[in-house]
């Protein structure tokens, strides 16, 4: 078995409002050295194989074609195997 | 022959029962709901994917619905020249599974904005606004996730193939950033697939066809389509 690890983030030309909001709290909060916060996803899950090979295009796929929008979005990945 | 009107019912979908409404007991078409799990669309001659939030706009509006069943025949039938209208959510649908360009992003504001807002018509040389009189329409909108997007390569593509079908203007028609409620890329509203046959739009006509309201700019697009099905 294996645990995934998605991390998703939107391009770097696409507009993140949420971000600006936030960073407009840091300011708030005196951090001012804060810069260009930008709000991603993470999103974790196993997945039941003993192969890699099956376990890392099952990740790729399930990322592309729901997790992410490839329009807007880039994702990573990382796997570790667990017993 | 008057057209018949599939409105395909998501779990999360609240816009769906206006839809009925308009079609069906003001503009006087025949018109069915068709749950998300089936498959059979029922011989619409004109499908609806309605506003709403469904599967509670988790991961990305309409990243979800897009998968339900019944997409898979809306797709076969939007690809083989059937007409699609999504609205609101049923737009960000479309986007989803890649009927229509493009994606839609957070309102500029953050706000999720509920008003009436005014379209000029971009296009007429489609079904949806072919026989529309005038040249701008009051319809309301409600979304917090209107915020039209797409890259460069694909706006020009729009433009070339006269895609682009509404475009948030003022009162008189003028289309700047004051009259931008979302921060839509292009003022873009509303737009259709290459072929024509396929709507997406942010704003509600639904919510504008009785006359009780004060308003049936939403009527003239739905009775412009059904004037297609006439002739």
């Amino acid at each position: 078995m294996f645990k995934a690890t998605v991390i998703i983030k939107r391009r770097p030309k696409i507009l993140d409002p949420q971000g600006k909001a936030v960073e407009q709290g840091a300011k708030l909060l005196g951090f001012n050295n804060v810069k260009q916060t930008r709000i991603g996803k993470y999103i974790e899950f196993f997945v039941d194989t003993t192969d890699k090979k099956i376990a890392e295009n099952e990740v790729r796929e399930y990322s592309e074609k729901l997790l992410s929008n490839p329009i807007m979005e880039d994702f990573d990945f990382t796997l570790e195997e667990v017993k | 022959m008057k057209p018949k009107f599939g409105v395909v019912v998501f779990p999360g979908s609240n816009c769906d029962h206006d839809a009925y409404y308009s079609l069906k007991k003001i503009l006087e078409y025949q018109t069915e709901f068709i749950w998300h799990k089936e498959k059979d669309l029922k011989r619409s001659d004109v499908i609806i994917l309605p506003g709403g939030f469904s599967y509670g706009d988790y991961l990305r509006t309409g990243a979800i619905a897009r998968f339900s069943p019944i997409m898979d025949s809306v797709y076969k039938f939007a690809e083989d020249g059937g007409v699609v209208i999504g609205i609101c959510n049923g737009f960000q649908i479309l986007l989803e599974i890649g009927l229509l360009p493009g994606v839609m992003i957070k309102n500029e504001s953050l706000k999720f904005v509920c008003k009436d807002v005014f379209l000029s018509i971009e296009n007429r040389e489609n079904i949806f606004t072919k026989s529309i009189k005038q040249n701008i329409l009051k319809i309301p909108i409600a979304h917090g996730d209107g915020n039209y997007f797409t890259d460069d390569a694909t706006s020009k593509e729009l433009e070339k193939n006269n895609q682009i079908l509404f475009r948030y203007v003022s009162s008189d028609g003028k289309a700047d950033s004051e009259s931008n409620p979302n921060g839509s890329f292009k003022n873009i509203a509303g737009i259709m697939n290459k072929r024509k046959n396929v709507m997406g739009l942010m704003p509600h006509p639904e919510r504008c066809c009785n006359p009780l309201l004060g308003n049936i700019d939403g009527s003239l697009i739905f009775r412009s389509v059904a004037q297609h099905f006439l002739n």
